[in-house]
């Protein structure tokens, strides 16, 4: 067992910082949340010069070629930055879909323009009557032609607002709760038919309701065109495990942010730290933290797991732990602050809200400690 | 990156297991695993079988019984030892004292003392705690007087486990008063000593904690003749051996191993069900609670790993302040499981085992296993308070992590 980033890994953690130190501080953030998409282009390309966005993409379309660690690394640096560009939707869930099962022209046609950070995509999956499930899918996909035309509904789709492409989850076949018929699509943003409504979500990112009407679409791939159920599931596992990783990023962030705060502040001629009862409560957070990146760790080294039961299993598991310990951090960073915990103008109330908003993506703790529950033991051997 | 065990890790895992499992007593297990304790016979026992295959005092030196065996499979063999419901070797002399006498006992201290500890030939208790010094350790106050040949020690020793089983304690005593006084360091007038329980002058007297049992002890010491060769290291210099055996006491204080056997067993009975309840399976509150449980030990089993892989990298360092961690989230899923067991009795917890049953020889009342959930539940709450309290944990991670 060994928990170390190898000697590369360790060099791309200190690039991604160093980079994020340089161009994002929380005054440059504030500023990239100002401009009219909710995010900055220039930080976006900076992002694709050091090799960010093409991180995951496979070498032989101009990539990285980075696994698991790599993400982790990543994604870690990117949380404790509260980054907001689009780089999980673009450069993890569609990167990953399209290099595993777009077809040959998808890949490349898409994946050189996520390197390069040219191209912005957007998965969009969630349907309003069951955003939890996604095997329950209304939206239609019925061929015409050499492709198919879309109808149906999507919502929450994070990033959907500025994406030129979309991976839609619609049905080709069966029920609306059928786990078999599901395919996946590629669509233009541009396409006749297709409708956003754009909105900001409370932690800064970005998202947009979509509608189809009649839109034209590309099967992403052939296996998937049909049954794409197991490789979406795997891609929002996938997303899962990342938004652990970043919520620890967040979290150690967090926690140090604090950690300063009670060394820095008087009250009572003393540092408010000097208190034994917040030094406890910092204490408590640390152990939180750590039992959380524990897990991070362990889902995003499941993610590559073949048997799609244990790895979900493995995954959820995470985000029931990330969940509760990111609240925790969240509410107590907040009130060992005082009043400025409560303020826009300082960061601690920015971590809070990125890490209650991942409580609530892909469903929250208590959605997967009830499902989990349903389902055996999760004690190894 | 890698969170697996390597291939001869678990084929050592595998060695390990099916021995204890084959050698194990199945009384001793079936106690073990009813949340009981073995009895002194039964600990022996146990420990003479584990001597005899090499392996009682796995984590010492070779020269004085040990394996060599990597920090990892030290940690594979206490999970095996836990899993298998097996007696964990006396932690006093083992784990305490052993690696003090080998690190800083001299040459006739380590051939006199060692072999018998590894065979359990002597029972060890520990000598530490006092009425007025728990933890604030180092304001104890039993006496030493150096007199000849010998010490004469005087004072109280309290909450001394299995004081009723020793042959041998191992004391820190005060052998300079005057470091008591205002302007000077408490620290530096205690001294490190081994007493024979035999000695007169010395009284045993049990407590009873809340669970009914009898665990500790109060040791009263009345002019209590010490031979000066069994002073451990340097007069004065006992602070230093006693930080460095506490220190070693922290390794594999979370206790992953033990809790992921309860919580195996509350899933086997919430699926099977019992006499007198439904299969609390179908009680979603209470499986999911079971689940989170079960969640929150896996993250402090990878917790332990990576604490443990950052030890094996400095195996000589200082302990690893992180090690609190594992002691305050250990201890809590320790209670956590005990807590889970307790509810799963329902109204069976209530029953008082020895006064419904034993005493007149009539049938249990209840499922057997329900009637140790209350006691043991109300003992585990020990497991936050010793071995350095949860409270005093935070201040070591506010300290030493923290930088406050
Ligand atoms: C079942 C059991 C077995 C034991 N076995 C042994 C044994 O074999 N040998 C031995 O020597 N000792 C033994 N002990 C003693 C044990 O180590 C002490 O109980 C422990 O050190 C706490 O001391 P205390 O009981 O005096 O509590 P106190 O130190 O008086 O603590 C009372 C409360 O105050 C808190 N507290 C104390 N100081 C601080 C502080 N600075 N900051 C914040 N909170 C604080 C504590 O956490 C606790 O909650 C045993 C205890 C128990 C319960």
């Amino acid at each position: 067992m060994n928990f170390d980033l190898s000697e590369d890994q360790q060099l791309l953690k200190d690039t991604f910082e160093r980079f994020l130190k340089q161009t994002y501080g929380f005054e440059q953030r504030k500023a990239a949340c100002a401009k009219p998409e909710g995010w900055s282009h220039d930080i976006w390309r900076e992002m694709a010069e050091i090799g960010l966005t093409g991180l995951l993409v496979p070498e032989a379309h101009g990539g990285f070629g980075g696994g698991k660690v790599e993400a982790m690394v990543a994604l870690e640096a990117l949380g404790s930055a509260l980054v907001v560009e689009p780089f999980l939707p673009t450069a993890v869930l569609c990167a990953h879909l399209i290099a595993k099962h777009g077809t040959t022209a998808i890949a490349e046609e898409y994946l050189p323009k996520i390197v390069d950070g040219s191209a912005l995509l957007a998965l969009a999956h969630m349907e309003r009557q069951a955003p939890l499930d996604p095997a329950n899918v209304a939206t239609t996909a019925k061929p015409s032609g050499d492709g198919y035309v879309l109808n149906g509904e999507k919502t929450l789709v994070l990033h959907g607002d500025s994406a030129q492409a979309l991976i839609v989850s619609a049905r080709v076949a069966g029920n609306q709760t059928d786990r078999a018929g599901i395919g996946l699509f590629l669509v233009d943003a541009k396409a006749s038919g297709l409708k956003r409504q754009a909105y900001a979500t409370q932690d800064n990112g970005r998202a947009a309701e979509i509608s189809l009407y009649d839109v034209p679409a590309r099967a992403l791939g052939e296996a998937v065109a049909k049954d794409g159920l197991l490789a979406l599931e795997a891609t929002i596992d996938l997303g899962m495990a990342c938004i652990c990783v970043e919520a620890v990023g967040a979290m150690a962030a967090l926690h140090a942010l604090t950690v300063d705060y009670l060394k820095m502040r008087k009250q009572f001629g003393l540092p408010i730290g000097a208190f034994q009862v917040l030094q406890h409560r910092a204490a408590d957070m640390y152990i939180a933290l750590e039992l959380a990146r524990s897990m991070a760790i362990s889902a995003m080294m499941s993610t590559d797991e073949p048997d799609a039961h244990k790895r979900h299993q493995a995954i959820a598991a995470a985000k029931v732990q990330i969940g509760r310990a990111g609240m925790m951090l969240g509410e107590e960073a907040t009130q060992l602050h005082g009043g400025i915990g409560m303020t826009m103008e300082y960061a601690s109330g920015h971590y809070f809200k990125r890490l209650t908003m991942i409580d609530a993506q892909w469903g929250d703790a208590d959605h997967h400690l009830g499902q989990l529950a349903r389902q055996g033991s999760l004690l190894s051997d | 990156m890698d969170m697996q065990l390597t291939a001869d890790e678990v084929a050592f895992r595998k060695e390990v297991r099916s021995f204890i499992r084959s050698a194990l007593p199945t009384q001793i297990r079936d106690k073990v695993a009813a949340g009981g304790y073995g009895s002194r016979d039964e600990m022996i026992e146990w420990t003479r079988i584990l001597h005899a295959k090499g392996w009682s005092v796995p984590h010492w030196p070779v020269q004085w019984g040990g394996t060599g065996w990597s920090p990892m499979q030290l940690a594979i063999f206490d999970d095996e030892i836990q899993l298998a419901n097996a007696p964990q070797p006396l932690a006093f002399g083992v784990n305490m004292l052993g690696p003090v006498l080998y690190t800083f006992g001299n040459e006739a201290q380590k051939a006199r003392f060692l072999p018998r500890i590894a065979n359990l030939d002597d029972w060890w208790c520990q000598g530490f705690s006092e009425p007025g010094a728990g933890s604030d350790l180092a304001s104890l106050k039993t006496s030493a007087r150096l007199e000849g040949n010998a010490y004469i020690v005087n004072g109280q020793k309290t909450w001394t486990t299995l004081a009723q089983y020793a042959e041998w304690i191992f004391c820190l005593v005060r052998t300079d008063p005057e470091s008591l006084q205002p302007g000077r360091k408490k620290q530096e007038g205690i001294s490190f000593l081994l007493i024979d329980m035999k000695t007169k002058g010395i009284t045993v007297r049990p407590i009873q904690t809340i669970d009914g049992g009898v665990e500790v002890n109060e040791v009263f010491f009345d002019d209590v003749r010490v031979p000066v060769e069994n002073l451990v290291g340097q007069e004065n210099r006992g602070w230093d051996y006693a930080k460095f055996l506490l220190g070693n006491e922290r390794n594999g204080i979370a206790r992953t191993g033990a809790t992921k056997e309860k919580l195996r067993r509350i899933r086997q009975l919430a699926q099977n069900g019992y006499e007198g309840g439904p299969p609390r399976a179908h009680d979603r509150r209470f499986m999911e609670k079971l689940t989170a449980a079960e969640i929150e030990l896996r993250a402090l089993e990878i917790t332990q790993w990576r604490v443990l892989a950052r030890v094996a990298k400095n195996p000589k360092g200082k302990p690893d302040p992180a090690s609190s961690i594992l002691k305050i989230k250990g201890s809590q899923m320790q209670q956590c499981a005990t807590e889970l067991l307790l509810e799963m009795a329902g109204p069976y917890a209530m029953v008082r085992k020895s006064s419904a049953s034993d005493a007149h020889n009539q049938p249990p009342v209840g499922p057997e296993w329900a009637a140790v959930t209350a006691p043991q539940y109300f003992n585990y709450r020990k497991v936050s308070i010793y071995g350095g309290s949860n409270e005093i944990q935070r201040n070591i991670i506010a300290k030493a992590i923290l930088g406050f």
